[in-house]
């Protein structure tokens, strides 16, 4: 096992040295008093080159879409163009202090730009910037979802999810205080009957993907949202699958009032390991007055924050929101443009089904028609389980699929290839998949080129090693 | 083949209960653990809090994801076993016994008699597979 920085070194090493000070030294413990001095912090007392060492070892062993194919389901691995950084790291953006932007306006003017193509795309009538990832925009839409019906004298408590819903869903209802309330699928796609009976008027909101976490475009849609709506509820969209949907089809003519957009995922920003993320929220009018200030408006050519909002439900982040991820997603659909972002989409939905097809032998795909930038298949005929394959492909240099999702799918393998990647990658992808099935042997325990080989999935669960002092007890 | 000893009652979710006097204990059947596979966390109600029937009362999580546990009938539990919080494979190994989950007080014992029985239950099990 190689060595963490905290065991390298040597006490009173250092990587750097301070010019020495002008001014007499005056001891901190005796400026701030016995309540706020504490012992030194246990920091790794390293040289340059063990920090350099250190972190390069780290790169090299780091998984990114620049390095391999990363058909992680959902989540849209798609290249992000470098451009986009090129962009974010220009000292004009980079280098502006938050407080300034409204002085300085470039800034501004590209979160207006951001808010105006998003708008477009998903036929919402305004956007916030200001959430910093998907689940943050699913709290911050229910928020706006809750504040409408209190504006309206209305106490609804219950928000209707799909049982093949993202987690986040459910998780994000909860956390803004309702109860969930699940309406299960028939063929993959929302039981239309089922869920005439779960509407009343407690219903708050339906929270949707289309096309769902099966890659199917819910076709009831038009029913669906009529159903909500008779019965005084909203219909909220998750965006998460939005990559289908650019150019050809928008959330705002389907009838949803609000939904989040994941900037890194649709819009190529890089988000492996947890961001940082993007997620701005859409609203119909209906919704625009509760909207998190400050709203960003244009008025006579110069963009301003308007913190003049009574009904408001507030901030819901520092600032303006994770900017260097709008950046990239703005220079992103500014490259790309109308035609470029519809032409995405289709290359993802004929990808996914391309791939589909080259599988269809050797996995099963229970809901197989009409699939469109992703599809779910599962290996619960084969004698390999769907984390035995995610295992062996990681041997071959590729990201394992979701996995065990969506729960109604046993030993499911989500698989989303992007529109990104080229024909003979996906035909690759395909012979490794076959060849691993095959060779069971092998298979069973892999990873076996791996820094880290197979690990003790259950151990890890029931007795995780979270911390350096466990880790060496453990020892 | 899973076991379902033939003393005890069972929900179409999966759950196995016993009558003790005027209450009832709960846990999950051999052949819901073998689905889930291993077990690793089980998240237990408090006791004292009560619950309508088809309410999700405890959650189940495995390597393989999430599930919950349902209240038979209407009622309050009585207590839990807390055993599982630091050893959740008793689950597993022992799901009718060591691994129960824990006893309710029912309301009215009377509903208990929709439960099915054990023959019943074989056959539910038989169409999910």
């Amino acid at each position: 096992m190689r060595k963490l920085i905290w065991d390298r070194g040597q006490k009173d090493r250092r990587g750097y040295r301070i010019a020495k000070s002008q001014t007499p030294a005056v001891s901190i413990e005796k400026l701030l008093g016995d309540d706020y001095s504490k012992d030194s912090l246990d920091l790794p007392e390293v040289s340059e080159l063990d920090v350099v060492r250190h972190f390069t070892f780290l790169a090299h062993h780091n998984f990114s879409v620049d390095s391999n194919f990363y058909p992680l389901g959902s989540c849209t691995m798609k290249y992000n163009p470098k451009i986009n950084d090129v962009a974010s790291n220009m000292a004009g953006f980079r280098d502006v202090h938050p407080l300034a932007i409204e002085a300085l306006q470039g800034s501004l003017e590209v979160m207006y730009q951001t808010q105006e193509y998003l708008c477009k795309i998903s036929g919402m009538d305004a956007v916030t910037l200001q959430p910093l990832a998907g689940a943050h925009g699913e709290l911050t839409g229910l928020m706006l979802i809750q504040a409408y019906h209190r504006d309206h004298g209305e106490n609804r408590d219950e928000v209707i999810i799909p049982d093949s819903a993202h987690g986040t869903n459910p998780a994000s209802a909860a956390m803004c205080g309702y109860k969930v309330v699940e309406v299960k699928s028939k063929d993959g796609m929302v039981d239309v009957k089922e869920l005439r009976k779960k509407v009343s008027n407690k219903t708050a909101a339906l929270m949707l993907t289309n096309p769902n976490t099966l890659g199917l475009f819910e076709k009831d849609i038009c029913e669906i949202e009529k159903i909500v709506h008779d019965a005084g509820g909203l219909i909220y969209y998750d965006g998460a699958n939005l990559n289908a949907l650019m150019g050809i089809a928008t959330p705002g003519d389907m009838g949803f009032d609000v939904m989040h957009f994941n900037l890194h995922k649709t819009f190529s920003t890089p988000h492996g390991g947890g961001g940082p993320g993007s997620g701005p929220v859409g609203v119909k009018k209906i919704l625009e007055p509760y909207l998190p200030k400050p709203v960003i408006v244009k008025k006579e050519h110069k963009v301003l924050l308007d913190y003049d909002r009574d009904r408001s439900i507030g901030k819901v982040a520092s600032f303006y929101g994770n900017f260097g991820v709008v950046l990239r997603a703005f220079v992103y659909m500014t490259v790309l443009g109308k035609k470029g972002l519809e032409d995405a989409s289709q290359m993802a939905v004929l990808n996914a089904n391309y791939l589909k097809v080259l599988l269809e032998d050797v996995l099963d795909i229970p809901y197989s028609q009409g699939a469109m930038h992703e599809f779910v298949a599962s290996s619960h005929h084969q004698e390999l389980t769907a984390l035995e394959i995610a295992k062996a492909l990681l041997d071959y240099g590729y990201h394992a699929p979701t996995v065990y999702f969506p729960l109604i799918v046993s030993e499911a393998l989500m698989i989303e290839p992007t529109e990104t990647e080229s024909p003979e990658t996906l035909e690759e992808f395909a012979k490794t998949l076959k060849e691993i099935l095959k060779n069971l042997e092998t298979s069973k325990n892999a990873p076996h080129m791996m820094f880290i080989k197979r690990t003790d999935e259950v151990k890890a669960a029931r007795h995780p090693i979270l911390t350096r002092a466990q880790m060496l007890e453990n020892k | 083949m899973s076991k379902i000893p033939s003393e005890l009652r069972y929900t179409r979710t999966h759950e196995w209960v016993k009558v003790d006097g005027d209450k009832v204990i709960v846990g999950i059947t051999d052949y819901a653990q073998s689905e889930l596979g291993d077990v690793v966390f089980v998240e237990l109600p408090s006791e004292g809090d009560d619950f309508e029937a088809g309410s999700e009362i405890a959650t189940i999580e495995s390597v393989k994801g999430v599930s919950e546990i349902y209240a038979p009938a209407d009622g309050v539990v009585v207590e839990v076993n807390e055993e599982l919080e630091n050893v959740p494979e008793l689950i597993n190994e022992d799901p009718y016994k060591d691994g129960w989950v824990y006893t309710f007080k029912v309301e009215d014992m009377s509903v208990l008699e929709d439960l099915l029985t054990a023959d019943e239950y074989e056959a539910v099990i038989k169409k999910e597979e």
